[in-house]
């Protein structure tokens, strides 16, 4: 892990209302590194991830106590502005869920709402947008249509595309290939390997393969924990704790 | 047979006929809807061996107790357009509003007492209304602005406006609520404050149940009665200024009725008043009928 | 990283923007608030003066300048009665039809259709169907009978409405269970859809019951009249309403300024006998949802 930390959590603990969902959580992700989010349903990877660009805040009567560093910075210090905070924190969700709106101001759709306008400039960074999210090749003739005829591997990475064109530095992904069929979930993977040269990127997932293929650091979760973290290698192949290796060798979960 | 099926065969006839029954008793609002229409012409369509149906859609005096009477409906259908678009002009903005207030902008306590309050509103009977309009509202329109009465055109049309927010503002807050959460975290996470999410998805997402919403509060605002009948001021005259008194469709049909006699062209001319009226609310509802079916399909992607 | 705190942050005019919009949609929604206030106020501040022991419960004397508003209250009362006897049967198993036995196609979008169109015929409207179609037509004459049909055809839509509001609800886990136990369809509504939509129904009806006793136009020409000093005795009987009261003593009176008492009064009568209903319907319904 010798690269710097870019996020870090400390101490977190999250509540939905009266239900305690992450326990005391202390966990850095570092630069330029692939950190996947593992554990069975309900662990809480999912809500430690929605803690990351503050996403929990929609939720009536959820609280977030501890602090989460970016860069130095708690974003939930109460001077942060969330807004500012996504634009460096981007997200990829789900189920792919692009705006019933062209290709083209999909993706151009962050740059505009920060006041861009500027025709040329959206044109030169939805292309690069696209074209790192490998999609360009795919949809460069019909930039204007409707981006609900996509496919669904092809809405996703529209939807990443999405999010890069803004140029966040942290890339949230919650289980961004578990709608997919296998070819466009190995697109996904691929596409994964290329933008950590430029991204720090955390991925939840639940398929453990998917973990292995393709994250450096692997967290486990069980029960809003964190049981055990480590170099993916190491993880999987000589876990410390007896938790954790009966669930990568699928014994619970 | 063995008597195992036997049973059965009489179980499944017994319940076709449930079922048959059920169809049926479903009928009944097609078949009140058709009876409504075949009356209104049964009795309204005998005015017409008396004047002339152009005559009567666009004729501009409605006399119908001179001798000889006129009977040109004109001026009353212009009157309920205008009622109908005054109005409007206050309860769009304030019930789309009030829909964006319950559905993004309230938190989850508040909404729990401003939804009661539009629900109430609702509730209000047009007769309270009307009659709020009548001794509350005129005597102050009339003092403020000078004005020979405060029974007009726009005291209508703002008691009109309550009565038709709490239809604009719940059918536009189910359309706001329908647009998939997943679109709206899209755009938050893009960078986007709560309001460009609202103004840029959340708003176009939803537009087609905001515009059917609107039809059909504007349609309730043209067949209302008793606030017209009572606030409007009754004349049946073309408007020239927000301030004159108007004769509404309804207003004339509800006034005139009690004292046509039974089978007279009076009483037959208020009848073919109500075709009128009801073919206007009837292409109200195609309408938002079919806006509301031809873009059901925005939102969430399909896999 | 350029700073994610507030000062430096998303431009100002952004923010701006974001406060102003939500200022006007707490504006509008405040506006509601304060009409329904006033309308609330001033019937309040005015009638309560007029409400005693006799207006409740004596006739109106005098060419209808003193006296109680007795025959008002009953009246309303039979006509929405009988509006939710005419409406509720018919309307619930409508709704039936439609959520449990229908399968989507074209008969059902007409049936919607008429539905949709039937709740959006003007009062007005129905009035002149009940005057040509029960008064006339089938001989009712002006009596109670007439305007609760009248009245519970222009219910039916809410009946049917709520209802299907409330059989949709109903998980699908409980019908399949019952079917899967080799309950018929008819059993599995009847003794399980049925009562686990009953609560939902009976919110329906009580809007219903409020809708029904406030309307002036459908009965207006179809079972109320001015004046008649005795309490019915059949459904055959024409009768005082408490809406219609309201327009002949603000309207036609011979006395108008001088009844202006009594017309607070009985239009206070009126907005606590339907808001009443509806505060019963709403409170009702918001304790459901949070038993679920």
């Amino acid at each position: 892990m010798e690269n710097a930390s870019k996020m870090s959590v400390q101490n977190l603990d999250f509540y939905y209302a009266d239900f305690h969902a992450l326990h005391g959580i202390s966990l850095d992700f570092h630069e330029n590194q692939v950190t996947a989010l593992i554990g069975p349903s309900g662990c809480g990877k999912s809500t430690l991830l929605r803690c990351l660009n503050r996403m929990n805040d929609l939720i009536p009567y959820s609280r977030a106590d501890g602090k989460v560093m970016l860069d130095g910075e708690n974003i939930y210090d109460p001077n942060v502005d969330v807004v500012t905070l996504r634009r460096y924190v981007g997200m990829v969700f789900q189920k792919p869920n692009p705006f019933p709106k062209t290709i083209f101001e999909n993706v151009a759709y962050g740059l505009r709402v920060n006041g861009k306008k500027d025709k040329g400039f959206l044109r030169e960074k939805v292309e690069t947008g696209l074209k790192q999210a490998a999609l360009w090749e795919e949809v460069k003739d019909r930039l204007n249509d409707s981006a609900l005829g996509l496919s669904g591997g092809q809405q996703q990475r529209l939807c990443i595309a999405r999010a890069l064109a803004v140029e966040p530095e942290i890339l949230l992904m919650d289980e961004p290939a578990s709608a997919l069929d296998p070819i466009a979930t190995q697109k996904i993977e691929e596409l994964i390997h290329e933008l950590k040269e430029n991204y720090t990127i955390i991925i939840v997932t639940h398929n453990m393969q998917q973990a292995a293929r393709v994250s450096d650091v692997t967290a486990f979760f069980y029960l809003g924990k964190l049981i055990e973290s480590d170099l993916t290698e190491t993880l999987f192949t000589r876990p410390k704790l007896k938790q954790t290796s009966d669930y990568i060798t699928g014994r619970f979960g | 047979m063995s008597p195992k099926k036997q049973t059965g065969k009489g179980r499944r006839n017994r319940e076709k006929i449930i079922r048959f029954f059920f169809f049926g008793v479903a009928l009944a609002s097609i078949t009140t809807l058709f009876l409504i229409a075949l009356f209104l012409f049964v009795e309204g369509v005998p005015i017409f061996k008396v004047v002339s149906v152009s005559d009567f859609v666009f004729g501009k005096y409605w006399y119908p107790t001179d001798d000889p009477a006129a009977f040109g409906i004109f001026p009353l259908i212009i009157a309920s357009i205008a009622v109908t678009l005054v109005s409007s002009v206050i309860s769009i903005p304030l019930g789309v509003l009030t829909a964006l207030y319950l559905a993004e902008g309230a938190s989850a306590g508040v909404r729990e007492w401003v939804k009661p309050i539009v629900e109430l509103l609702a509730a209000l009977p047009s007769v309270v209304i009307g009659f709020f309009g009548m001794v509350i509202v005129a005597p102050v329109l009339q003092e403020i602005l000078n004005i020979p009465t405060g029974l007009n055109l726009f005291n209508a049309s703002l008691m009109l406006a309550f009565m038709s927010i709490p239809t604009i503002c719940s059918l536009s807050e189910d359309a706001i609520f329908g647009v998939p959460v997943e679109l709206k975290e899209a755009s938050l996470a893009l960078g986007a404050t709560h309001w460009e999410t609202i103004a840029r998805v959340i708003f176009p997402a939803s537009i087609s149940g905001i515009c059917t919403a609107v039809i059909l509060g504007m349609s309730r605002a043209m067949g209302e009665t008793m606030v017209v009948l009572m606030v409007a001021g009754g004349a049946a005259m073309i408007p020239t200024s927000l301030f004159e008194p108007v004769r509404p469709m309804p207003a004339s049909i509800a006034a005139e009725m009690a004292e046509a006699p039974f089978h007279s062209d009076h009483y037959y001319a208020l009848f073919a008043t109500a075709i009128v009226l009801f073919l206007f609310t009837l292409a109200f509802n195609v309408i938002a009928e079919q806006i509301s079916h031809r873009y059901r399909q925005v939102g969430a992607a399909t896999l | 990283m350029n700073g994610i705190n507030h000062k430096e942050g998303v431009a100002f005019r952004r923010r701006f923007t974001q406060g102003a919009m939500f200022g006007f949609f707490r504006i509008a929604a405040v506006i509601n608030g304060a009409a329904l206030l006033v309308v609330v106020y001033f019937l309040v501040a005015r009638g309560w003066r007029a409400i005693n022991w006799t207006f409740l419960t004596q006739p109106p004397v005098d060419s209808m300048t003193k006296g109680g508003i007795l025959p008002c209250i009953v009246g309303t009362l039979c006509l929405s009665v009988g509006a939710i006897v005419v409406a509720l049967p018919i309307g619930v198993a409508s709704a039936i039809y439609l959520n449990e036995y229908a399968r989507p196609g074209r008969i059902v979008r007409i049936i919607r259709l008429g539905i949709n169109n039937l709740a959006g015929v003007p009062s007005v409207v129905f009035g002149l169907f009940g005057l040509a179609f029960f008064v006339v037509y089938l001989d009712m004459g002006v009596s109670i009978l007439a305007g609760s049909l009248t009245l519970g055809a222009m219910t039916l839509p809410v009946i049917i409405g709520s209802t299907e509001e409330a059989l949709r609800g109903v998980p699908d886990t409980y019908r399949e269970a019952s079917l899967g136990l080799g309950a018929t369809k008819w059993q599995t509504i009847r003794s399980v859809v049925l009562p686990a939509a009953l609560p939902g129904i009976l919110t329906g009806t009580i809007l219903g019951l409020s809708r029904a006793a406030g309307e002036t136009a459908p009965i207006m020409f179809t079972a109320a009249v001015f004046f008649t000093p005795s309490l019915p005795t059949s459904i055959f009987d024409e009768i005082m309403a408490l809406p219609y009261h309201i327009y002949v003593l603000a309207t036609a009176g011979t006395e108008i300024e001088a009844t202006r008492p009594l017309q607070y009064g009985t239009a206070l009568v009126l907005i606590v006998l339907v808001l009443g209903l509806n505060l019963i319907a709403i409170i009702y319904r918001s304790r459901l949802r949070k038993k679920r």
